[in-house]
């Protein structure tokens, strides 16, 4: 009697041990949802790992961009190895295996009349894909002093970075200086001061700007804006980087604003209560007490903004003049990192110099994001801690 | 009529004997106070009286919060609340046009009902206040901190620490840092809003010590659900119901020997 009251009482709490048979579907929709987020994490990691393949040999050096190549003889050729002989006409094990000995010949002869191609220029003997030549002025012949020159479908390839990036700098730095400010202002307006009626007109207008395409918002800039602001401000080139930085705090007020208002929204509104009983103005308990205590939230929505910004392609494509002048000047025109990739790697040789110079950049593009990113998460971890009072 | 058991309290004052001579400080006349079209006051008339304390019982809904926000004009924050009547602090109409909102909350502090101390450091948190009045030398802030927190009676829980955060310190703590931020820019009356309801009973009883104090210098109206706090520290007390003021009398009278049969069914704990 006893024992059979015991059995079925275990029977009855079987079912505890069932686990994820009890909800299969619940269970398979987990597993999925967990794969997908995994893909994620792996398409990025794919993309940075393709990304930096095809950058590796000019990280490492290998590359030799030098227009003067040391010529072998056709006669000497079969003095030499088999395999040095397949460097020189740079061909894979295979192709080599694969053609005759009289197509070698034509293709070494080739290589002797292509030596007397060569640019009649001291620097045609320089591997120009050097590190020193990439980020360092170099005194060309013929410069009266050293420079940072982008020139990469000339005789003599100069391909230094250094243009690139203060023109991406500049463009960026202009953007989020127009950008943040009226993002902010209007997500603490929207968040803070604004009654319901205007907030219900205000959101939705800010937030469709992020529904223009950006190939429209750059060609508004291109057509529109540098008119205008050429007349307003007076400056002599009509496309330049303050153009583009305009339009590209377009693109970006969005972004700010609505991450920024989330943050913003959700400080507890105990607090904006505190400060007015404190006898505090609005404006003031928004700004002194709901503001730092959103810090963590809003300097996120700023990294996003300009993570947007410094990857943004078609707007400054169009807008900067793209021109790769070594100048800070932000009223000069300018060629961004992201907009040299766009326009160049269609016409760069596969698995060349320039092409290979091009995945550099863009490596160092998406290095640059993704440090920020990560610093700006650190920073805000911090932040919240300090205020969470718990550090 | 049944006995109200109080708790044993270590309290520095004995329930203060009824204060009946206090003169008036706030004049609360024919108020009623509508969310949209519903009425949430009616028609309230009541004399509050100077450094005494004032409780504000009743139960849920019955309008004691929404009364006790009407006198720093909290309530004006909120969207479609109309208010009718008049309501006058040491004579003066306190929602004439002319007055100044923000010199009205300088004089009359409040405290809530969950502490809401800002993120940031103690000693900020007290700055604040004093700085939006115009306080700006670091040695008198100094001092005013010092002051206020010892006022709170919670300065040497935290006197080494002033410069962490408060949140990070315990609910009864964070709700005196509250008490001592109001207290810090010196009002005249101090508005509490269940102050000790998220508390633990010690945190309680420190708060409830507080609050006689306090009543020393400033002018008090708590509300409370916690009735047996009301008459532990209140001299007067209002019960209401349903938005309206059922009985205003000493504390001792309420408690003891209340006018209304409501009254007393809510003091004694038959409903509510």
């Amino acid at each position: 009697m006893s024992r059979e009251k015991k059995s079925n009482r275990t029977a009855g709490w079987m079912g505890i041990q069932r686990g994820h048979n009890a909800h299969p579907i619940e269970w398979l929709a987990e597993k999925f949802i967990f794969l997908v987020s995994l893909s994620a994490i792996v398409m990025v990691f794919l993309i940075f790992a393709f990304v930096l393949r095809e950058a590796l040999p000019v990280v490492l050096g290998k590359m030799d961009s030098a227009a003067v190549q040391p010529v072998i003889p056709v006669a000497d050729m079969d003095k030499i190895p088999a395999d040095e002989l397949r460097t020189y006409l740079e061909l894979t094990p295979e192709q080599f295996a694969k053609i005759n000995h009289d197509t070698k010949k034509m293709l070494m002869e080739s290589k002797v009349e292509g030596a007397q191609e060569v640019p009649d220029n001291p620097d045609a003997k320089l591997n120009t894909i050097k590190w020193r030549y990439l980020i360092f002025p170099h005194q060309w012949s013929g410069y009266a002093k050293p420079a940072y020159i982008w020139q990469p479908i000339s005789d003599i390839k100069k391909y230094n970075i250094i243009p690139l990036i203060i023109g991406s700098v500049k463009t960026t730095i202009v953007a989020l200086l127009f950008a943040v400010p009226l993002a902010l202002g209007a997500a603490i307006y929207v968040s803070q001061l604004a009654n319901p009626r205007a907030k219900e007109f205000i959101k939705p207008a800010i937030e469709m700007l992020s529904g223009i395409p950006s190939v429209v918002a750059g060609f508004f800039a291109l057509i529109i804006m540098a008119t205008v602001l050429q007349k307003v401000f007076g400056y002599e080139s009509r496309l330049n980087s303050f153009v583009a930085g305009i339009a590209l705090g377009f693109a970006i007020i969005p972004v700010v604003f609505s991450l920024a208002e989330d943050a913003l929204t959700s400080v507890p509104r105990a607090y904006t209560q505190a400060a007015l009983a404190l006898g505090a103005s609005r404006w003031q308990a928004a700004w002194q007490v709901v503001l730092p205590a959103a810090i963590p939230g809003v300097s996120a929505a700023i990294i996003l903004g300009f993570g947007r910004a410094i990857g943004e392609t078609m707007i400054v494509l169009m807008a900067s003049g793209n021109a790769s002048i070594m100048s800070w000047n932000i009223f000069d025109s300018a060629r961004t990192i992201t907009a040299t990739i766009a326009a160049e790697l269609a016409e760069a040789v596969f698995g060349g110099d320039h092409y290979r110079l091009l995945f550099l950049i863009g490596a160092l593009l998406f290095l640059v994001t993704f440090l920020t990113n990560m610093a700006g998460e650190l920073v805000m971890n911090r932040l919240k801690k300090r205020l969470e009072g718990k550090s | 009529m049944a006995e109200i058991t109080l708790p044993k309290l270590n309290l520095s004052d004995a329930p203060a004997a009824p204060a009946i001579n206090a003169p008036t400080l706030i004049e609360i006349n024919q108020v009623s106070l509508y969310y949209g079209a519903s009425k949430a006051l009616k028609n309230i008339s009541v004399n509050l009286g100077e450094k005494i304390v004032t409780a504000f019982i009743g139960p849920s809904g019955c309008g004691k919060s929404t009364l006790l926000r009407c006198i720093n004009r909290m309530n004006d924050l909120i969207d479609n609340v109309r208010i009718e009547g008049s309501m006058k602090v040491a004579g003066q109409d306190i929602y004439a046009k002319d007055v100044d909102v923000i010199e009205l909350r300088k004089r009359i502090g409040m405290v809530f009902q969950k502490s809401n101390p800002f993120p940031k450091s103690i000693y900020e948190n007290i700055a604040y206040g004093l700085r939006l009045h115009g306080m700006k030398k670091k040695s008198e802030l100094d001092e005013h901190i010092e002051q206020s927190l010892r006022g709170a009676a919670i300065w040497d829980e935290v006197k080494d620490r002033l410069h962490t955060s408060a949140l990070g310190l315990s609910g009864g703590q964070q709700q005196r840092i509250c008490i001592a931020r109001a207290i810090a820019i010196k009002p005249e009356i101090i508005l509490m809003d269940e102050p000790a309801s998220a508390l633990d009973p010690l945190a309680t009883a420190r708060i409830e010590e507080l609050i006689l104090e306090l009543k020393k210098n400033f002018t008090i109206v708590i509300v409370t659900h916690n009735m047996q706090q009301a008459a532990r520290i209140s001299d007067y007390t209002a019960f209401f119901y349903i938005g309206e003021l059922i009985e205003f009398d000493t504390t001792t009278k309420i408690f003891t020997n209340p006018a209304k049969k409501q009254t007393e069914d809510y003091v004694t704990g038959r409903f509510g």
